[in-house]
């Protein structure tokens, strides 16, 4: 195998050959430090690479044991995780400047695995979008074709997997953040259980949605993170004390008499390709020997206008301490008789992009008083009807099989000036964050124009064991994720 | 036409607790700017709350003290607003789903005994401190109060006079002060008050607008803000104006109220429930077992104390008032005083001494035993019962024991009979004039010689045989 290779490999491959010596962590980040000189500028896959920092990491890391599940593993990070000492942004310029004095606790147990830290992965700013074009920063461009989006608002980390500028990544997902990205650059993408992954010193957007999970370039990859940073962590009221799983051994498990649950969707919007793709892809799980059920999920279709009520409203509540006060941008000083309401408002306006400035308005109206009870209260129950929808699935099914995304990735600038249309990108991951149910994203095929198509598995809460599982059986049995972008290491 | 006032009031106490509301941060008083926080209750991007379950248990003895019923599933919601001593821009309160409901107090306004209703007691976290005199040009946060506990109590418009609310008060801070979950101080405004007032004609049932004065910083100021209301009201509805619902200020130099912002100005705190923080179920175990832990209430100390020790309802109601008051008089029995001395002392002399200085019991350095010994002083004749009382007020101001300051000072009473005729002959002969006066009948010329006798010895002569003395002197030189 070539020196220059190592970094197209995945992480259970990658981290041997680090643990056994035969590569060496300054090896991985000297590759690392040429991709990206290289490859970065034009991908924009992050904001900022800090050489001496990466280097000093490699030199720590060689005078430490040589132990730990990712010991030498370079690993993107998205902007929104806490990373003490370093600039944590959320590609937004109300956080310019904002250095966290903390570590994310995802981060304290990568560390603790001997992770290779790559910080910071673009996103569209606060995670508020679905192809990274809203980052302060500048936009991603997709791996396969950069004249397209790599999605959003994971954009950054989904690219940096897809073009070997990292191992593995950290996202957020909040409606689909990291699965619809993986989608889009033909990665594997997981959003756990709610609860699953801690998320103190994750920047928060919708508290009750967001979840970290990981983006990898196989399914192995995706189980062998998601053990590192799932678990309880007193520092998350919503984390959940339940017991993790050995993810990796799930993966070896028989899929065979698994009950597959494919729902009855509505079509509208759906790209023919991807139609025929995920139908291949439930032919394909019958041949694994799984029992396909026909399923209904009769209040998905409200899935999208209640995310936006409890995602905005939520969002409104968590970007309100942005005011330009403790940290972080602030507007021009001034005097006179109203100069904290105008330094509010100067802060606010000046520091917070178009869409941010969208959301903090629409989850501001909705928890207005004489509207919450129309909209926030009847969002919240009709939560609970999507919920319930999945509870009564999951009785009769193992895994639920969906699209990930309507389309293949669209292009630069294509919905920027249309939010809905936008946000319909979404319209098959956001019920997941809602239930509160664990998905993955993961390749099953191409379009014509050779973009990747994203196939959606779902399971029962804390069943991240049965997803990996069936989709490790998947992607044995078939080449998808095997195929790369040119601009790949091949 | 007559009007009747009805009073709300709203009381924040601060507890306690060693550490912050979500955070492990130290609450302590008085600590240097910003040195007790945390990247938590800085609220800095990417934190999360943690419930501090001590505080939780707290709320729920304030509760229960109050005749409440706890919630069996309380959650929190987030209050929005914006103002730099807030870093999050909402605070983490309760909205409908308080930790406590449906509660009562029971107290005596005018001898009268009342029920008053608690609507209910929720927690909810500090906010920080702006401090606008330490820079010229800049107005600089503190946030070392941020995410301290409080408990909200907010009693039932039950209160029909100040005196009424004054008294509820002082019966609300003797309970709370018995639990021992927070300092009830309100010069470090570990309490603090809010007043609603609303006026109705007399026999009408619905309530008048009601206007909320903030800003009181004593149960004084509560009663005088309420009385100037009230005053003001009237005379506005005599007049034939309408009363605007509004918040007012209270200022204690002026002694009037003034307007804060009125309805339409209100907030809207777009109130939703705490995402961050799990609705907590409270299992009535935990409840019962809280319960069986309350220390004795004030009111249950009164019938002790009237049981026990035999005193009147009324002695025994102001003895368990405060609890420092309590704990001094049962202090003193215990190291070996009789009940009623003890309560006559502390009713009488102590209670006039805290009122001239304006102080609480529990400020007073006084040690039980210091009681005892003086009560023996007075007993072997040391004191007289005016010397008594001069150095009751020394031991209250120099927090030093009796027995020390007479032996230090040499107070002795003079009981000897031939010192004490000698100072009467020498009075006597000094005032022949008030001794002819006595001789020919005029009573009031002895109590001038008294006078100039205990002015000679001090005021340490025994005033009975001093009297005495002075007697068989201006029979004898007759």
């Amino acid at each position: 195998m070539p020196a220059a290779s190592w970094l197209a490999q995945p992480m259970h491959v990658l981290q041997p050959a680090l643990a056994q010596g035969t590569l060496s962590p300054a090896a991985v980040v000297e590759e690392l430090l040429a991709r990206l000189a290289s490859h970065n500028p034009a991908l924009q896959a992050f904001l900022e690479v800090s050489t001496e920092r990466l280097r000093a990491q490699a030199h720590a890391l060689s005078q430490q044991p040589r132990q730990g599940k990712l010991y030498g593993v370079p690993i993107a990070l998205k902007d929104n995780l806490c990373l003490q000492g370093e600039l944590t942004t959320c590609a937004s310029r109300i956080l310019e400047g904002f250095r966290a004095p903390y570590d994310a606790t995802v981060i304290t147990r990568l560390k603790a695995e001997g992770a290779l830290l790559v910080p910071r992965a673009n996103m569209d700013e606060f995670a508020f979008g679905s192809s990274t074009e809203n980052s302060a920063f500048g936009l991603t461009r997709n791996p396969w074709d950069a004249s397209r989006v790599p999605g959003g608002s994971s954009g950054g980390s989904a690219a940096a997997v897809a073009a070997d500028l990292c191992a593995g990544a950290l996202g957020s997902d909040t409606g689909g953040s990291i699965r619809q990205p993986a989608a889009f650059c033909g990665v594997v993408g997981l959003k756990p259980t709610y609860g699953r992954v801690s998320r103190y010193g994750l920047v928060a957007f919708a508290s009750s949605l967001d979840q970290i999970g990981p983006l990898t370039k196989d399914v192995r990859d995706a189980a062998l993170l998601l053990s590192v940073i799932a678990g309880h962590d007193p520092r998350d009221s919503t984390s959940a004390p339940v017991a993790v799983p050995d993810y990796l051994t799930a993966l070896e498990r028989p899929v065979k008499g698994l009950r597959l649950g494919v729902p009855q969707l509505s079509e509208e919007g759906l790209d023919p390709q991807i139609k025929q793709a995920v139908e291949a892809a439930v032919r394909q799980f019958e041949q694994l020997g799984l029992q396909v059920e026909r399923i209904a999920l009769p209040h998905l279709p409200h899935a999208v206008e209640v995310y936006y009520i409890i995602a905005t409203a939520e969002a409104s509540s968590n970007l309100a301490r942005y005011d330009g006060v403790q940290y972080g941008h602030r507007a021009a000083e001034n005097r006179h008789p109203n100069a904290l309401l105008d330094m509010y408002f100067s802060t606010r306006t000046s520091g917070f992009g178009p869409e941010a400035r969208r959301r903090i308005l629409l989850g501001t109206y909705v928890l207005s008083q004489g509207y919450y009870e129309a909209y926030y209260l009847k969002g919240m129950k009709v939560r609970t009807l999507i919920k319930q929808d999945f509870e009564q699935a999951f009785q009769r099914c193992d895994v639920v099989l969906m699209p990930t995304t309507p389309t293949p990735a669209f292009r630069v600038g294509e919905k920027l000036t249309d939010p809905l249309q936008m946000y319909l990108s979404d319209i098959y991951t956001i019920s997941a964050n809602l239930a509160g149910i664990p998905a993955l994203s993961m390749p099953c095929g191409f379009s014509a124009e050779s973009l990747p198509i994203g196939l959606q598995l779902l399971a029962a809460p804390f069943k991240e064991d049965v997803l990996l599982q069936a989709a490790y059986a998947y992607e044995q049995a078939t080449e998808w994720h095997r195929r790369k972008p040119a601009i790949s290491i091949k | 036409m007559a009007y009747e006032p009805v009073i709300g009031l709203e009381v924040h106490l601060q507890l306690s607790t060693q550490t912050k509301l979500f955070c492990g941060c130290l609450t302590k008083f008085g600590a240097a700017p910003n040195s007790q926080t945390c990247p938590v209750c800085l609220w800095l991007p990417g934190t999360l709350p943690v419930l501090n379950e001590r505080a939780l248990e707290w709320g729920m003895k304030v509760g229960l003290a109050l005749e409440c019923t706890i919630a069996p599933v309380m959650k929190f919601d987030r209050k929005q607003y914006f103002y730099p001593d807030l870093p999050k821009g909402y605070q983490i309160s309760q909205f409908d789903k308080p930790l406590a409901q449906r509660g009562g107090l029971a107290i005596s306004a005018g001898g009268q005994p009342r029920r008053i209703g608690i609507h209910r007691a929720h927690l909810e976290e500090d906010a920080g401190k702006l401090l606008h005199d330490q820079h010229q040009t800049a107005s600089l946060v503190d946030y070392n109060r941020t995410g301290v506990p409080l408990i909200e109590i907010v009693s039932d418009p039950d209160l029909r006079s100040p005196e009424e609310a004054y008294e509820y008060l002082v019966h609300l801070k003797a309970v709370l002060e018995y639990l021992d979950v927070s300092t009830c101080n309100m010069e470090e405004g570990s309490l603090r008050c809010d007043a609603n007032v609303s006026l109705r004609p007399v026999g009408q049932h619905a309530f008048g607008a009601k206007v909320e004065v903030k800003n009181l910083n004593s149960f004084k100021a509560v009663k005088q803000a309420l009385e100037f209301e009230i005053k003001r009201q009237t005379l506005a509805l005599q007049q034939g104006s309408r009363i605007v619902q509004e918040t007012r200020l209270w200022d204690a130099k002026a002694l009037q109220t003034t307007p804060m912002r009125s309805k339409e100005e209100a907030a809207d705190y777009r109130y939703f429930p705490e995402p961050d923080l799990v609705p907590f179920v409270i299992d009535r175990a935990r409840v019962d077992a809280v319960r069986a832990q309350l220390p004795e209430s004030p009111h249950q100390r009164a019938e002790r104390f009237q049981r026990g020790y035999q005193l009147s309802a009324y002695d025994a109601g102001v003895l368990t008032q405060s609890r420092a008051l309590a704990e001094l008089f049962e202090g003193a029995l215990k190291a070996g005083a009789s009940p009623k001395p003890v309560a006559n002392w502390l009713m009488g002399d102590f209670a006039a001494y805290l009122n001239a200085k304006g102080q609480a019991p529990e400020t007073v350095k006084l040690d039980p035993r210091w009681l005892v010994h003086l009560l023996e002083l007075i007993a072997q004749g040391t004191l007289s019962g005016k010397m008594a009382k001069d150095v009751f007020v020394q031991m209250l101001e120099q927090g030093q024991d009796p027995a020390i300051l007479v032996r230090e000072q040499g107070l002795q009473q003079i009981v000897d009979t031939g010192l004490l005729a000698r100072v009467a002959a020498e009075i006597v002969q000094a005032h022949p004039q008030s001794a002819e006066d006595y001789r020919k009948g005029k009573a009031s010329a002895l109590t001038f010689l008294m006078g100039q006798a205990m002015k000679q010895t001090k005021g340490k002569a025994n005033p009975q045989q001093m009297s005495e003395a002075l007697k068989r002197q201006l029979q004898e030189g007759s």
